[in-house]
């Protein structure tokens, strides 16, 4: 049985106009036009089997939409070729096509047929349709007196009640209320149940480990991982934390300079994310180009949204520097990582006791994640013993 | 259970249009033609009070126009209105046609961009609005010739059906071409006004036919009537079979000289099936044209 999709060999060329010729004086004025390449995808191949869910993943800019264009036959690969086996339906925006002036029922009907329903078909899932929206009072209202919220949910309403064999999803499953919300994942899952063929491009990256069978994860327009979604989603997280080193700032007038830092694991590991309450110890190796006298080192953590959480010196934990003259090591070692989910950033400085006068500060520069066993809901990880004694 | 037609290679080699595959392939979208027209003619009156009368509106005016202009240049056309509109109401359905077919690409960007259908769909709804007003103006033409005791003949209203064909081949041809066209250079559509002007008037609506007949009779270069010269342009002859088929008599009662081209019906019929068939072989052409950039209007856009 041949694969519902099969992607061999795709790679996608943009060409960037400065300004685009888009009048005959300026294509006859401008005989060569200043254009660049812009390979938004590159070599691509996977194959979806019928009944699967692949979820398609990467950082802004990694050509999922592209990719997702291709297959639903809105762009045309430069190189390689699409098969696919099924009617189609593409969510790739909700409500495209509404139209301001219609009602929501006519924009129900125009909209399903762009989906690829026929009006007997809409005609039959219409009371539904509404139903699902929530919006039964407002169907003869023309949607520009709509809110917003009431545009989603009819966008999304007549989304999940199109019959394809194929189903391509952008990120639209990432609106609307938590309520709503659940309602089209049920949805989704109900596809799933009936054998439907799924392709989703998301960046709820815990969405992808729970309802996709599996992965693909797309870097500057080529795969960079796929295979077992838990796998390919770690590959992700470990490629954006690589990228967010090369935006660290740094300053300091290196009287003492850090020569290197490594963020060690309980088992000695480097790279591995850490579990809630194992311990972790910062390393900072130092070299001193001039004496120093009162040199402190001090670290601080910094979350995803780059709010400081924690912050430490060696001055605070009671510890005075002899005189730096030469190398020196320093460890801090945290006996208990209290975090639960995400990515951390490691700042290391060393200072003057006047914190003012900065030898060397490496900002935001070392990362490491924390994961979780199983679904949790803890803020903090605090270490419990439990006792339990016969009175 | 996945049946043959809905496995769909695309490659990065244009198609080749197959002509056959793609009409089906339009008719299985044919809702979204359907309801595309049905927006269209919606938004085009929402909010208006006299709605659809619009669109008869129009005729109307350029009736009271031209009857004006043929009185003070004693035009001397019996039933001017009768002949007016049986040409003008042909010219009406391709200016209005080609003028918004040609930016119906471009106007549905947003749709182009996230929604896949066959796009040869949007010129064709822009057609589609223009058939609808193309009827009401013609059962309006009707209902003055029932009005004014008009002579019926059944022998030169044959023609009415073959004029109609010709006339929508050609439109439809000249769409897919524009649209596809004012994609890459947006010249296209103010070329276009101008274009229209000057064809208008290449095209004996407002004037009697015959006049022109007569008055290039004189030219004989290279012994070749140059009034067949004038008849390559298509929208004449398709306009001359609509005013043989609607207005029917070339010498009416009461005129001092002939009104319509003197030639018989079936050269008139012939002329129509020749332009017909150029027609066809034109839309291929251009709708060959429209299918391979169409693969790349996401992106132009």
């Amino acid at each position: 049985m041949a694969s519902t999709i099969e992607v061999e060999g795709v790679s996608k060329r943009f060409r960037l106009y400065r300004e685009k010729p888009s009048s005959l004086k300026a294509r006859l004025i401008s005989s060569r036009t200043r254009a660049e390449d812009f390979w938004a995808l590159r070599d691509v191949a996977f194959a979806v089997e019928e009944g699967t869910s692949l979820g398609l993943i990467g950082v802004n800019g990694s050509g999922k939409t592209t990719l997702l264009k291709v297959i639903a036959g809105i762009l045309r690969p430069t190189t390689g070729r699409v098969v696919t086996r099924g009617r189609i339906a593409a969510l790739l925006e909700l409500g495209a096509g509404f139209h301001p002036e219609l009602t929501g029922r006519e924009n129900v009907y125009l909209n399903a047929s762009f989906l690829g329903l026929s009006r007997k078909e809409t005609d039959r899932a219409y009371d539904d349709i509404v139903a699902f929206a929530e919006l039964g009072e407002f169907m003869d209202n023309q949607v520009k007196f709509y809110s917003s919220g009431m545009l989603v949910r009819l966008g999304f309403a007549v989304a999940v009640h199109v019959d394809p064999a194929i189903l391509l999803i952008d990120e639209v499953l990432a609106v609307g209320d938590e309520a709503f919300q659940a309602k089209c994942l049920e949805r989704v899952r109900r596809f799933q149940r009936d054998g439907r063929t799924i392709v989703f491009v998301t960046h709820a990256l815990d969405l992808v480990r729970s309802i996709c069978d599996g992965a693909v994860m797309l870097d500057r327009g080529r795969i960079h991982a796929s295979g077992r979604p838990d796998e390919v989603v770690r590959e992700l997280r470990l490629l954006s934390l690589r990228h967010d080193v090369d935006y660290a700032g740094e300053e300091g007038t290196r009287e003492i300079e850090i020569v290197s830092a490594e963020l060690i694991r309980e088992d000695g590991s480097v790279s591995r994310p850490v579990r809630p309450g194992e311990s972790l110890t910062i390393q900072v190796d130092l070299r001193s180009n001039a004496p120093v006298d009162d040199a402190v080192v001090s670290f601080a953590l910094h979350d995803q949204g780059s709010h400081f959480v924690f912050g430490a010196s060696s001055e605070q934990s009671g510890v005075l520097l002899p005189r730096f003259e030469g190398k020196r090591r320093v460890r801090f070692n945290l006996r208990s990582v209290p975090f639960v989910q995400g990515k951390y950033w490691v700042t290391l400085g060393v200072h003057a006791r006047d914190p003012k006068r900065v030898y060397h500060l490496q900002e935001q520069r070392y990362p490491f994640e924390v994961v979780s066993n199983g679904d949790r809901r803890d803020q903090v990880f605090i270490p419990v013993e439990v006792e339990v004694e016969d009175l | 259970m996945v049946t043959t037609i809905d496995v769909i290679e695309r490659t990065s080699e244009p198609p080749r249009l197959r002509v056959l595959a793609r009409v089906r392939e339009l008719y299985a979208h044919r809702e979204i033609l359907l309801n595309l027209v049905r927006k269209e003619l919606k938004v085009k009156y929402a909010a208006s009070v006299l709605g659809a009368i619009w669109s008869l509106l129009n005729p109307v005016v350029f009736l009271g126009v031209f009857t004006f202009v043929s009185f003070a240049l004693d035009n001397n056309v019996p039933n001017y209105p009768v002949y007016l509109l049986s040409g003008l109401l042909a010219w009406n359905l391709f200016s209005t046609s080609v003028t918004q077919g040609a930016r119906s690409v471009i106007d549905n960007a947003n749709l182009v961009k996230k929604v896949y259908f066959p796009r040869e769909i949007l010129p064709l709804s822009q057609i589609g609005v223009a058939l609808v007003d193309f009827v009401l103006q013609t059962l309006v033409l009707l209902l003055l010739m029932i009005a004014t005791g008009y002579d019926f003949r059944v022998g030169t209203l044959a023609l009415w059906p073959l004029a109609f064909f010709t006339l929508l081949v050609f439109t439809v041809a000249m769409s897919f071409w524009l649209s596809a066209m004012n994609v890459r250079y947006r010249d296209i559509q103010h070329l276009l006004n101008l274009g229209l002007l000057v064809w208008f008037w290449f095209t004996p609506i407002v004037y009697a036919s015959h006049f022109v007949q007569e008055k290039l009779a004189a030219y004989q270069p290279f012994g070749f009537t140059s009034f067949y010269l004038y008849l390559l342009n298509p929208l004449a002859s398709i306009v001359v079979g609509f005013q043989r088929a609607l207005y029917g008599v070339v010498t009416p009662q009461g005129a001092s000289e002939p009104v319509l081209v003197q030639v018989s019906v079936g050269w008139v019929a012939t002329i129509l099936a020749g332009v017909a068939l150029g027609s066809v072989v034109l839309l291929w052409s251009t709708w060959r044209t429209f299918f391979r950039l169409s693969g790349d209007f996401a992106e132009e856009l």
